[in-house]
């Protein structure tokens, strides 16, 4: 992975943010910013970021943000596009960041009519994989086998991850993108392609969270990077729904190196970790069909 | 569709379409609308006026009323003018938006069309919701005729743009709504004239970059709060010189009530909506016939306008409050909102309370004329509240 952009390009981001130590949702909007520049508005339903930001009257991006209610991300960026469509104002970016539950359950429905609309804004999820900032309950974007404050050891999550990088590809908008923050070069590539797209453009960006995953926040970007290399989270891209383009060959490494770093795992047997491992493979396969056409 | 052919011209239309006029004239920048009976007509002649290029507006077709008022909210923090339709459900459904549209000081429009709310479905009138939504902040007027509801319209863009609050104007399923009337239709240079374009000090610009709407700790929260309220009460001011402005140019006024024959009336009705009207013919006949009755109409719902009504009806004896909706458990709300008014004033009237035609049931001169006959006779009210012409 290369860091060239990530490390040469101005910053957006102001220290002094509210994150928690190896966030990885506040390195992806950090990211995200690099590729997009000033004339960006950014829109935040109640996520992380609600609170990262800062509170009233401090802010710590540099370019304008809209708090918005936790269901509504995706259509108030395509209020904010339509108002600057009236005005004539071009070359300004609309960016809908929210998290896996603004995006794959509580917000999934506005953000379908955005994307049938094909509306042109970015809309990015940075998936900490379950509502961490109410304090780490599960969200569908959940894996199996996870401990969450909702999904107690003894009845951990049984059922998969949604498939949200799917869903949004099925409304064949020109652009659909899995990103990691262990990439950063790849992410930011992504979000200058979104910029490009004519129309919606989705970034799914792997974000972890080591207080909800219970795990050392050094390992931030080890974490990112082991997660596409297990091939859990693999990187790549979906054009208008169709055509699919496999970004990176992930080393195969197994995915209990992934899953024992990360204490919301530590109750898995090896039983039920073979059953990760048999579904990580399956999915896999179904990707690179896909990429074959 | 020719300009021509519409401005300045008295035209035959529904209240809907006086809706979709009035959005015109005011030249709306931005709408969002999800469709929902029985307001669909005004957003329906919108598209049209959009897709004809007369409405230099973005129409945004959103797939619910939640969205269609955070799409308005993103359109409005970004600078546009902007407005939508709905009634029952769907007002119902946005709620949650409608704070974030003053809380965020938005001066979005909406029209609702009063419709009577599920289970049982019902498409007919009756005012539960949006008496559901008085405590969001939004503005409220209800509308008596097609004329009054387009230039209320009008009017809306106005007092919303000048105080930084969102305005609801409301209208009554099928009785305004779909009935067709002789409205005025006005020239687009006189209400250019009256609506200047929306200029926000504040809104989303990448030259100034802010946020808006971020975590406000319990030292900020509530002062932001009691803006709102001063928003409120300047609103009060604002709409009475609005309604004047409106008639220096347009030669119309409403007020933000109106007291019709009760300069010596010893019992006055208090209504809102359409039964006004019937209401009216109601007092001329009761007055022929020699009987001090009069009418106090309640276009402005919120902010209040205390000082006009405790003006008016502290000077009766007794007051028949006519609701067309109803607080479960207690009464009819706006005898509720009459009652505290009046509370502390040393001369109050009686004050009986008639909740009547909830789901669209007709409400006909001869119930009018059993109201006043009622508290005419009775020296006070018994009831906390009478149901009228409940069938058991």
């Amino acid at each position: 992975m290369k860091w060239q952009y990530a490390n040469n390009t101005e910053e957006y981001m102001n220290p002094g943010h509210l994150a928690c130590p190896g966030c990885g949702g506040a390195y992806a909007m950090r990211l995200a910013l690099k590729a997009l520049g000033k004339n960006t508005i950014v829109v935040i339903p109640a996520c992380c970021w609600s609170i990262i930001d800062g509170p009233f009257p401090l802010h710590c991006i540099k370019v304008p943000l809209y708090h918005t209610a936790f269901e509504t991300a995706a259509v108030v960026a395509s209020g904010i596009r339509a108002a600057l469509e009236v005005k004539g104002k071009r070359d300004i970016e609309v960016l809908a960041f929210a998290g896996d539950g603004g995006t794959l359950d509580i917000g999934i429905q506005a953000l379908s009519a955005v994307c049938e609309r094909n509306d042109k804004i970015i809309y990015a999820c940075y998936d900490n994989e379950a509502y961490m900032n109410t304090g780490i309950q599960r969200s569908s974007a959940t894996p199996y086998g996870a401990w969450t404050t909702t999904t107690p050891r003894e009845d951990f999550k049984k059922e998969r991850k949604k498939n949200i990088t799917e869903i949004i590809a099925a409304h064949r908008i020109p652009y659909v993108a899995t990103a990691s923050i262990g990439f950063p070069d790849d992410l930011i590539v992504k979000f200058k392609k979104a910029k490009e797209a004519k129309g919606t453009a989705f970034i799914h960006i792997f974000a972890p969270c080591p207080t909800g995953w219970r795990m050392a926040p050094e390992l931030m970007i080890t974490i990112a990077q082991l997660a596409v290399d297990c091939k859990i989270f693999p990187l790549y891209e979906v054009f208008d729904g169709v055509k699919y383009v496999i970004n990176y060959q992930p080393k195969n490494i197994p995915v209990q190196e992934y899953l024992k770093l990360q204490g919301r795992f530590s109750h898995l047997t090896e039983e039920e970790i073979e059953i990760i491992q048999k579904e990580v493979d399956f999915n896999w396969e179904l990707l690179v069909k896909k990429a074959k056409g | 569709m020719k300009e021509s052919l519409i401005f300045g011209k008295k035209k035959v239309v529904t209240g809907n379409h006086a809706v979709s006029y009035g959005v015109l004239l005011s030249r709306a920048e931005v709408i969002a609308a999800y469709p929902i009976t029985p307001q669909t007509q005004i957003v329906e002649l919108l598209s049209e006026f959009c897709a004809s290029g007369l409405l230099k507006a973005k129409f945004i077709k959103v797939e619910s009323e939640h969205s269609a008022m955070a799409a308005c909210v993103g359109a409005a923090a970004a600078g546009c003018r902007t407005f939508t339709a709905t009634s029952a459900h769907g007002l119902a459904l946005m709620h949650e938006m409608l704070h974030w549209a003053v809380g965020g000081r938005l001066p979005i429009v909406l029209a609702n069309v009063n419709r009577s709310m599920g289970p049982g479905w019902s498409v007919w009138t009756d005012q539960n919701d949006s008496l559901s939504q008085r405590d969001v902040g939004f503005v409220q007027f209800y509308c008596e005729s097609n004329q009054e509801v387009l230039d209320t319209t009008i009017q809306a863009f106005k007092i919303a743009e000048t105080c930084l609050i969102p305005v609801m104007l409301v209208l009554d399923a099928f009785v305004l709504s779909h009935t067709s009337e002789p409205v005025d239709i006005p020239y687009q240079e006189d209400v250019d004239q009256f609506l200047p374009p929306y200029k926000p000090k504040y809104f989303l610009d990448v030259n100034d970059p802010r946020a808006f709407g971020g975590l406000t700790s319990p030292d900020h929260y509530y002062e932001i709060r009691y803006k709102i309220e001063e928003a409120h009460r300047k609103a009060l001011k604002v709409a009475e010189e609005v309604d004047n402005e409106f008639y220096q140019i347009f030669g119309r006024k409403y007020g933000l009530v109106e007291a019709y024959q009760c300069e010596d009336a010893r019992l006055v009705l208090v209504t809102s909506g359409t039964i006004t009207g019937t209401a009216r013919q109601v007092i001329d006949e009761e007055r022929s016939k020699g009987k001090r009755v009069g009418l106090l109409k309640i276009r402005l719902f919120r902010p209040s306008p205390i000082h006009l009504i405790k003006e008016i009806l502290t000077k009766v004896e007794k007051v028949a409050v006519i609701d067309r909706n109803i607080s479960f458990g207690h009464s009819g709300i706006f005898s509720q909102e009459i009652k505290s008014i009046l509370y502390n004033e040393i001369r109050r009237p009686m004050i009986f309370d008639f909740v009547i035609g909830l789901g669209g049931r007709d409400v006909v001169p001869d119930d009018i004329r059993e109201i006043i006959d009622f508290t005419y006779k009775a020296d006070y009210p018994q009831e906390m509240v009478y149901f009228r012409g409940v069938r058991l």
